[in-house]
C-alpha cells in the first residue's frame, strides 16, 4: 500500500444550463481512480456550486498510481431519470509521484465533454502521500523524470547520459470493438480517451522500469506517439534518452565548485589536430596563454599524466598522442574505440536529444534514415524494408520471400529499423545517432514506419558512469538564444567542464575552434562513398564536406556567417490506388524517387540561399489513397567552416537552339540574381581573410558535382564544360524537359519571408541573439482540396508548394504586429486524411526580437563569427586574433607555424577524390543509378558537426555572471493565471526554475452539427483553443506558468458533412515549468566582466 | 485548390481591432475583407486577398466564440478558453458595449421589447447605423436593463460592476435603463432638439436627487424606480401652481428678489415653468440658474407651505435638467 491519493472537489463555475425549466443545475461530481469511486453531495438549483468536499482518499500502490489517470465526472442529478453527464476532467497524477516537481495539484480545470466542448470549471485539490521508499517496489518507476526537453533541462546537470529507451504497448481501439455500434459516440469517446490515458501511463511506467535498469533516474526527449491502425488496433509508442539528473537545488551554489580557472580548460579543449595554436585562448589574459605552452606531441601525454582519476582511457591517450599528429586518423580510431566501448552495451546507441552539452558532439558523419512499408491487416507478414538516406545495404525486399509463419510484432518492426539506421551510422565512420526520432504514416492497412537521426562521434565521457562528477551541467545544454548574450552562457559552461575532461579525461580530440564537429569522422583514404571534401576553413587541418545536413539542432559553439532560414522541400508523387501488397509494393518503389528528389530540393534551395548546412532536417512522408506526399523541413545556415556553396548552374540539352539558349541564360541570371539578394537578405558575407593569410589552402582543382537528373542519353560532354567559376564548385541543373524547367521555376516560386521576419525549424536562430520576451505560440491546420481532374505530378506539386507558401504567408500576416519577428520551431505536419485532401498543421512561435540592441549582440558566438571575418572594433579584436595570424605569434609555441604551413600544403588532396561527378547516361539503368545516387548523395550531402572548444571561452565567465543575476526573482510576476506556452526549450528574457512534470494529453472532439459549429473551421478553431485552455489549466494547477517543448504530435481530423459530423483527435505534450523574468538586470557591460575575471571564476563577479 | 479548413489559434488570442470595428459595424466576412481592402491593407503588407479573406474568418470566428462571453463580461475575466491579457479584455467590453447615441436617442424611454426590436429596421435607416449593429446594441441595452432591474444600489455602479463598463460608459446605460423605466416620452417634438448626452445628463440628475438612493444608501428600491413614496409627496407640491394666492405670491417672491438682477426682467412673470419661453427671449444660462435659484428658494418664504425640502429635492433636479436642456 505505498499510496494515498486525496481529492477534494471545491467549486464550480459557469455549469450549463442542464434543466430547461429552472435554468439552473443540480450539479453532483464523481471521483474515480481505479475501481474505487466517490461522489459528492447534489449542490442543487445552481450554476456555480460550491461542494466543498471532504477529502476523498483512494489507497492504491504506486503502479496503479503510474497508471491510473484521475477521473473527474461532473452531473446533473435527475430524481426521475438517469443522470445527464455535463462533462469530465482527466488529471495526470505523475507529476506528485516525484519529490522535485509538484506537491500539489490546485486549481480551476475546465469540463470537458467530447460531444460539446468545454462546459464550465470546477476547482479541485489533488494531493499524494507516498508511504514507502520507491525502490522497493519494482513494478513502478516512480520518481523516474520524464521530459519532453531535448537537451538536458535548465536546471539540472546530466551526470551520465545512458542512452536509447522504448517501449511500445498495444491494444485494441475501442472505437473497433463491437460494443462501440451500441453506445453513444460520447461513451465511445471517453474510453477511448481513457484506454489512452491508461496506456501512457503504463508505457511511461515500464519506460521508467528500463531507466531504473540502467541506474538512470530520468528521461529526456521523451517522444510518446500513437498510431491508430484502425481494425488492427492502437499502438501507444515512446523513445527517449535515458540520463542521470542532478537537481540543482541551487545554482549559485553549484557554480563556485566548477568554474575553476579557465585557463586549465583552454588546454582541454579537445582538438583533432593537436595544434594548438588552433584553439587559441588567445581570449584569457596573456598571463594565462603562457601557463600551458605545449607542443603539440607533448600535450596528449601531459594531458593523460595530470588526469589522476582513474579512467581506463587516459593511457591510450597517451599512446595515441604521438601519432594524432597529421592525420587525427589513429587518434580517430582510438576515440572511436573508447566511444564504442562506452556504447557497446547499447542495443541501440541512440540519443533522442537534439541539443548537447558542449563537448558532446565530436564529429557528425551525417543524416541517417530507414523507411519501412508494412501491411497492417497482415501483422505476421513483413513488407518491405526500403532504407533510404545514407545507406549503402539498400535494399527491394521481395513480398514472396517472407516467410509469413514468422510472427513479427510491431516490436520487431521498429527493432528492425533501428538496426539499420544503427548500421548506416557505422557506414560513416560513427558510433551513434543523435537527433533520432520515428515516426510512422498510416492509410488504411499500409503503414510506413520511418526513423531518421544523425549519425556521430560522441565523447565517452558523458556515456560512462562516474566519470564526470560535476562537469556536465544543466547550463552546458544551454541556447544561446536565451537572451541577447545568451550564447556565452553556453561558453560558461565550458569552463567546468573542459578543465573537469582535462583532468579527468584528457582523451578527447581537439577540434579547433568552431569547425570540430565538422570534421569528417570516416577515413578520408577509405571513404565509404565518393564525397566532397576539401580542408576545413576555420582550421585548414580536418578535410570537411562541401555540405552538412544534420537532424540536431545548432550546436551553441558552431561558427555561423549570417542569419539562417527556414528551408522546405515539398513533393507530390501519384501513386496508383491498390490492395495490400501490391499498394505497399508501389509504396516501396516510389520512396526512393521521392527521397531523392526531396534531396535534390534541398540542396538546389541550400544552394539557392547562398548557404551550406542543415539543421533540425525532417522529412515526412505521407501515405494517401492515391498519392504520397514528402515535405523536409530543415533551418539552413552558413557555417564558416564549410566551403562557400558554388551557384546553381543550368546546362541545357540543346545547346544550338538560340531562343532556347537565350532562355537558359536567362534562367541563370535570375537565379544568380536571387542567390545574390538571398545573401544579402541572410547577411552571408564569409570571411575571406583567413584564406589570404594561409595562402589558399583550398585545393586548385575545380570541384564539381554534377546532377543529371534526366533521361539524357549521354552526358559525357557535358561533363567537359567547365561549369564551375573560380575555387566554388558549380551545381549543376540540366533542364532539357518540362519537368526539369518547373523545377528550375520552382526553386524560383519560394518568396522570402516578408522584411522583419526571419523563420527556422531548430531551438536557435542563428545571428538573432537579443530575444525580446514577447512569444507567441500558435497552431494553424489547413485542409485544401487538391480539385484537378486530371492531376498529375507537377500540378500536385505545384499545388501542394502553393498551399505551403500561402500558410506561411497567411502567418507571417497575422503576426505582423510582433515584427521584428522570428518564427522559431517551424513544424509542419502533413496528412491525406482522403482523397484529394491535404491536411498542414504548423505549430510555432513567434519571437520578437530588438533590432536596436543588435550592436550589442556581437558577444554571441554566431555574431562574433562575423565580427572574426571583418575586424574593425577594438572589442572585437580578441577574438579574430584567435583565428588569424596574432595568436601565432602571440603563442609561446614554436611548432605553431610550422604546423600551419604544413596544413597547407597537405591540402592536396588527390583530385580523384575530390571531383565529384556522378553520371548516369543511360536510360536503361535509371532506376538503379538513381538508387546507387541516392546513396552517394545522402551521404555526401549530409554532416553535421558539432564544435568543442573555442575562443569564445573568455566571455564565459561574464554570461556565468549573467545568469545567476538572472536567478534572482524579479518578484513582478505580474498575471498568475497566464500560462506561456512554446514549442522552444526556453523562454526569451526568463530563466526556467522549476520542472513540474511532463504533460501529455489526449482529446476527441465530436460533433453532430457541424454546421451551427461554424462549420468544419468553427469546430476546429474551438477545439484548438479548447485543447490549448485544458493544457494551460493543467500547467496553472501544478503550480507552473509555462509549457516549453510542447509539441503538437497529433491532429486526426475527420468529416462528414452530408451528415453534418465531424471527430477531430489531438494529441499534445510538453514540460509544465515554473519560470521567473529576467527583468532590469539585462544590461550587463560585458567588458568589465570580462576583465574583473582574470581567474576565469564566473561566479565571482555575481556572487 | 480551395482551402475546405483553415484556423489560426494562438496561446495568446490575436485581436485585430480594425477587424473587431468592422465585427461591431455587423459588416459580413466579405464587406470586412473589401474594406480593409480599400484601408490598403495588401499595399502594406504585400499579401494577398486570400490571406486576407483567411485572416477575416479567423477574427470573425474569434469574436462570434467571445460574444457569448462578452454579454457576461465577468465570464470573460474568469474563462479559461481565450487568453486574452486584461488591458485587451477590457477593450473588448468597452467597444462590444459603445453605442451610437444616435441610436440610444431613439430607443429612449422605449420599452426594450420585442415590438421594439422589430422597428429596429426604420431606426437603421434614420440613424444610419447598420441594422445588425443596431440590434447588438439593442440586445445590449436589454441585457443590461434586465441585469440591474431588480438590483438594489447606485444604478451606473450596478452597471460599471456587473458588465465591467469604464464610468462614464456606465452612467450612460444608467440612463438608458432609467429612461426606459420609467418611459418618459423624450420623443416628443418639443424635444427633438435635445441630445441623447442631454437627457443622459438629466436622468442622472434625477437620479442623484429623486432615487432612494439618494436619500438612504441602503434602500430597498433599485435606483432606476423612483420611489412611490416621492412621487406621491410630489403632490402636495401642486399647492404651488393649483392654489392661486401662493402661486401669485411665490411669483413676486421670485420677481422682488430677481429685480435688478436680471435682464429680461420684463419676461419674467410669463415665464413660470416652461422652457421655451426661455429660449425665445434670449435668456442667457446665467439668468435662468438665478431664476431657478430664486424660484426654489422663494417658498421658503410663503406662509403656509410646509413641503420646502420636497421642493428642494424637486427643485435640484429639475433645476440642473432645465440648465441642461437650455442650450442651443
Amino acid at each position: 500500500m505505498p499510496g494515498k491519493l486525496k481529492v477534494k472537489i471545491v467549486a464550480g463555475r459557469h455549469l450549463p444550463v442542464m434543466d430547461r425549466a429552472s435554468d439552473l443545475t443540480d450539479a453532483f461530481v464523481e471521483v474515480k481512480f481505479g475501481n474505487t469511486t466517490f461522489k459528492t453531495d447534489v449542490y442543487p438549483k445552481s450554476l456555480n456550486p460550491q461542494w466543498n468536499s471532504e477529502w476523498f482518499k483512494f489507497e492504491v500502490d504506486d503502479e496503479e498510481l503510474q497508471d491510473e489517470p484521475l477521473q473527474i465526472t461532473v452531473l446533473d442529478h435527475d430524481t426521475y431519470s438517469a443522470n445527464d453527464a455535463i462533462g469530465k476532467v482527466y488529471i495526470d497524477i505523475d507529476p506528485l509521484l516525484y519529490s522535485e516537481a509538484a506537491t500539489v495539484i490546485s486549481g480551476w480545470f475546465p469540463i470537458y465533454d467530447t460531444i460539446h466542448g468545454i462546459r464550465g470549471e470546477i476547482n479541485v485539490v489533488v494531493k499524494v502521500d507516498l508511504f514507502n521508499d520507491l525502490n522497493r517496489f519494482r513494478q513502478s518507476s516512480c520518481g523516474v523524470k520524464f521530459f519532453c526537453t531535448t537537451s538536458i533541462p535548465k536546471c539540472y546537470r546530466a551526470v551520465v547520459i545512458h542512452g536509447f529507451v522504448e517501449e511500445l504497448v498495444v491494444n485494441e481501439d475501442p472505437e473497433y470493438q463491437w460494443i462501440d455500434r451500441i453506445r453513444t459516440p460520447r461513451a465511445s469517446n471517453e474510453a477511448r480517451q481513457r484506454l489512452i490515458s491508461l496506456m501512457s501511463g503504463e508505457l511511461q511506467r515500464k519506460i521508467g522500469l528500463k531507466v531504473l535498469e540502467m541506474r538512470g533516474n530520468a528521461v529526456v526527449g521523451y517522444l510518446q506517439c500513437f498510431d491508430l491502425e484502425g481494425e488492427s488496433g492502437l499502438v501507444v509508442r515512446a523513445i527517449g534518452t535515458a540520463c542521470t539528473l542532478d537537481k540543482l537545488s541551487n545554482t549559485s551554489a553549484f557554480l563556485p565548485a566548477c568554474n575553476s580557472p579557465s585557463k586549465e580548460m583552454k588546454e582541454i579543449p579537445f582538438n583533432e589536430d593537436p595544434n594548438p595554436n588552433t584553439y587559441s585562448s588567445g581570449p584569457s589574459t596573456p598571463l594565462k596563454n603562457q601557463t600551458y605552452s605545449f607542443s603539440p606531441s607533448k600535450s596528449y601525454s601531459r594531458q593523460s599524466s595530470s588526469s589522476d582519476t582513474d579512467l581506463s582511457l587516459t593511457p591510450k591517450t597517451g599512446m595515441g598522442s604521438g601519432s594524432a599528429g597529421k592525420e587525427g586518423g589513429p587518434f580517430k580510431t582510438l576515440l572511436r574505440q573508447q566511444t564504442q566501448s562506452a556504447l557497446e552495451q547499447r542495443e541501440f546507441p541512440f540519443f533522442t536529444l537534439t541539443t548537447f552539452p558542449p563537448g558532446f558532439l565530436v564529429h557528425v558523419g551525417g543524416v541517417v534514415s530507414a523507411r519501412s512499408v508494412k501491411l497492417l491487416d497482415r501483422i505476421h507478414n513483413p513488407a518491405f524494408v526500403g532504407i533510404m538516406g545514407n545507406t549503402r545495404s539498400y535494399k527491394l525486399l521481395d513480398w514472396n520471400s517472407f516467410n509469413s509463419d514468422e510472427p513479427e510484432t510491431r516490436d520487431a518492426w521498429w527493432a528492425e529499423i533501428r538496426q539499420e539506421i544503427k548500421s548506416h551510422a557505422k557506414a560513416l565512420g560513427c558510433h551513434a545517432v543523435v537527433g533520432y526520432s520515428e515516426s510512422t504514416s498510416i492509410c488504411e492497412e499500409v503503414c510506413i514506419l520511418s526513423a531518421s537521426g544523425t549519425a556521430a562521434v560522441l565523447n565517452p565521457r558523458f556515456l560512462q558512469d562516474g566519470t564526470m562528477e560535476g562537469c556536465l551541467e544543466q547550463r552546458l545544454s544551454w541556447q544561446p538564444g536565451f537572451f541577447s548574450i545568451g550564447s556565452e552562457k553556453g561558453e560558461v559552461d565550458f569552463f567546468p567542464q573542459s578543465q573537469d575532461s582535462s583532468s579527468l579525461l584528457g582523451i578527447e580530440e581537439a577540434s579547433p575552434p568552431g569547425c570540430g564537429f565538422c570534421h569528417i569522422p570516416y577515413d578520408e583514404l577509405n571513404m565509404p562513398f565518393p564525397a566532397h571534401l576539401t580542408y576545413c576553413y576555420n582550421c585548414r587541418k580536418q578535410k570537411v564536406p562541401d555540405v552538412l545536413f544534420t537532424t540536431i539542432d545548432l550546436p551553441v559553439e558552431a561558427i555561423v556567417v549570417g542569419k539562417g532560414c527556414l528551408i522546405q522541400a515539398r513533393l507530390c508523387r501519384l501513386k496508383k490506388k491498390a490492395q495490400a501488397e501490391a499498394n505497399a509494393t508501389s509504396i516501396s518503389n516510389l520512396l526512393p524517387f521521392m527521397e531523392y528528389e526531396v534531396h535534390t530540393q534541398l540542396m538546389n534551395k541550400l544552394k539557392l540561399r547562398g548557404m551550406n548546412a542543415l539543421f533540425g532536417l525532417r522529412i515526412q512522408i505521407t501515405v494517401g489513397e492515391n498519392m504520397l506526399m514528402g515535405l523536409a523541413s530543415a533551418t539552413g545556415v552558413y557555417l564558416a567552416a564549410l566551403p562557400t556553396p558554388g551557384g546553381i548552374q543550368i546546362a541545357g540539352k540543346t545547346p544550338n537552339d538560340g531562343t532556347y539558349e537565350q532562355h537558359i541564360s536567362h534562367m541563370q541570371k535570375k537565379i544568380n540574381d536571387t542567390i545574390a539578394k538571398n545573401k544579402e537578405l541572410y547577411e552571408i558575407n564569409p570571411p575571406e581573410l583567413p584564406e589570404e593569410i594561409i595562402g589558399s589552402p583550398i585545393p586548385e582543382p575545380r570541384q564539381r558535382s554534377r546532377l543529371l537528373r534526366s533521361q539524357s542519353e549521354s552526358s559525357d560532354e557535358v561533363t567537359e564544360l567547365d561549369l564551375s567559376h573560380g575555387k566554388k564548385d558549380a551545381f549543376v541543373l540540366e533542364i532539357d524537359d518540362t519537368d526539369a524547367m518547373e523545377d528550375v521555376h520552382s526553386l524560383l516560386t519560394d518568396v522570402p519571408p516578408p522584411s522583419g521576419f526571419y523563420s527556422c525549424n531548430t531551438e536557435i536562430m542563428p545571428g538573432i541573439n537579443n530575444w525580446t520576451p514577447e512569444i507567441q505560440m500558435f497552431t494553424a491546420v489547413r485542409v485544401s482540396r487538391l480539385s484537378n481532374i486530371n492531376p498529375t505530378n507537377q500540378t500536385l506539386n505545384k499545388n501542394f508548394n502553393d498551399l505551403c507558401e500561402n500558410l506561411l504567408k497567411s502567418l507571417y500576416f497575422k503576426l505582423r504586429s510582433m515584427v521584428p519577428c522570428c518564427l522559431c520551431h517551424v513544424n509542419f505536419t502533413v496528412a491525406l486524411p482522403e482523397d484529394e485532401l491535404v491536411q498542414i498543421a504548423v505549430t510555432a512561435v513567434a519571437i520578437t526580437y530588438d533590432k536596436n540592441q543588435a550592436l550589442q549582440a556581437n558577444k554571441a558566438p554566431t555574431e562574433k563569427s562575423q565580427q572574426r571575418a571583418s575586424t574593425d572594433n577594438e572589442e572585437q579584436l580578441q577574438f579574430p586574433l584567435e583565428l588569424c595570424s596574432d595568436p601565432l605569434s602571440s603563442q609561446p609555441f614554436s611548432p605553431a607555424k610550422e604546423v600551419l604551413e604544413g596544413a597547407s600544403s597537405h591540402t592536396g588532396i588527390p583530385a580523384a577524390q575530390r571531383a565529384t561527378s556522378v553520371d548516369y547516361s543511360s536510360f536503361a539503368d535509371r532506376c538503379n543509378s538513381w538508387i546507387e545516387l541516392i546513396k552517394l548523395k545522402a551521404q555526401t550531402i549530409r554532416r553535421g558537426s558539432i564544435k568543442t572548444t573555442t575562443s569564445l571561452e573568455k566571455a564565459s565567465p561574464l554570461a556565468e555572471g549573467y545568469l545567476r543575476h538572472r536567478s534572482v526573482p524579479s518578484g513582478t510576476n505580474s498575471t498568475v493565471s497566464v500560462v506561456k506556452m512554446t514549442p522552444l526549450s526556453f523562454l526569451p528574457g526568463a530563466k526556467i526554475t522549476k520542472y513540474l512534470g511532463i504533460i501529455n494529453m489526449f482529446f476527441i472532439r465530436e460533433t453532430t452539427s457541424l454546421r451551427e459549429e461554424g462549420g468544419v473551421s468553427g469546430f476546429l478553431h474551438a477545439f484548438i483553443a479548447e485543447v490549448f485552455a485544458m493544457v494551460r489549466a493543467h500547467v496553472a494547477a501544478l503550480g507552473g506558468n509555462a509549457v516549453v517543448s510542447y509539441i503538437m504530435k497529433q491532429c486526426v481530423f475527420m468529416e462528414n458533412p452530408n451528415k453534418n459530423q465531424a471527430q477531430c483527435l489531438i494529441n499534445v505534450s510538453g514540460d509544465a515549468v515554473v519560470f521567473v523574468r529576467e527583468s532590469e538586470l539585462e544590461v550587463l557591460p560585458p567588458q568589465p566582466a570580462a576583465a574583473a575575471q582574470p581567474t576565469g571564476a564566473a561566479g565571482d563577479v555575481t556572487t | 485548390m480551395s482551402s475546405d479548413l483553415d484556423v489560426f489559434v494562438g496561446n495568446t488570442t490575436l485581436i485585430d481591432e480594425e477587424v473587431y470595428r468592422l465585427w461591431l459595424d455587423g459588416h459580413s466576412v466579405a464587406e470586412a475583407v473589401a474594406r480593409r481592402l480599400r484601408g490598403g491593407l495588401l499595399e502594406r503588407e504585400a499579401t494577398s486577398v486570400a490571406v486576407l479573406q483567411s485572416d477575416t474568418r479567423d477574427h470573425y470566428r474569434t469574436f462570434q466564440m467571445l460574444e457569448r462571453l462578452l454579454h457576461a463580461p465577468p465570464r470573460l475575466l474568469q474563462q479559461l478558453l481565450f487568453q486574452i491579457p486584461p488591458e485587451r479584455q477590457a477593450l473588448l467590453v468597452q467597444r462590444y458595449y459603445a453605442f451610437d447615441e444616435a441610436l440610444a436617442r431613439e430607443l429612449l424611454g422605449k420599452k426594450l421589447s420585442k415590438g421594439t426590436k422589430k422597428e429596429l429596421d426604420e431606426v437603421s435607416a434614420r440613424t444610419g447605423v447598420g441594422i445588425r449593429s443596431c440590434r447588438r446594441q439593442f440586445d445590449n441595452f436589454k441585457r443590461v436593463f434586465k441585469a440591474v432591474e431588480e438590483l438594489r444600489g447606485p444604478l451606473a455602479e450596478n452597471i460599471q460592476q456587473l458588465f465591467l463598463l469604464p464610468p462614464s460608459l456606465a452612467r450612460d446605460y444608467a440612463a438608458i435603463v432609467f429612461f426606459a423605466n420609467s418611459r418618459f416620452e423624450t420623443g416628443k417634438r418639443r424635444l427633438q432638439f435635445l441630445s441623447f448626452g442631454d437627457f443622459a445628463a438629466c436622468a442622472q440628475s434625477m437620479m442623484a436627487h429623486w432615487s432612494q438612493g439618494a436619500l438612504a444608501p441602503e434602500a430597498a428600491e433599485p435606483d432606476g424606480d423612483l420611489p412611490k413614496s416621492f412621487l406621491q409627496d410630489l403632490k402636495e407640491l401642486k399647492v404651488l401652481v393649483t392654489d392661486k394666492d401662493l402661486l401669485d405670491q411665490h411669483k413676486s417672491l421670485v420677481c422682488s428678489a430677481l429685480r435688478g438682477k436680471i435682464s429680461v426682467y420684463n419676461e419674467l412673470e410669463a415665464n413660470f415653468k416652461v422652457i421655451e419661453p426661455c429660449r425665445s427671449d434670449k435668456w442667457s444660462p446665467g439668468d435662468l440658474r438665478l431664476f431657478l435659484q430664486h424660484y426654489t428658494a422663494a417658498p421658503r418664504n410663503l406662509p403656509g407651505f410646509r413641503h420646502q425640502a420636497l421642493w428642494e429635492r424637486y427643485m435640484a433636479a429639475i433645476s440642473a435638467c432645465l440648465l441642461r436642456m437650455f442650450h442651443d
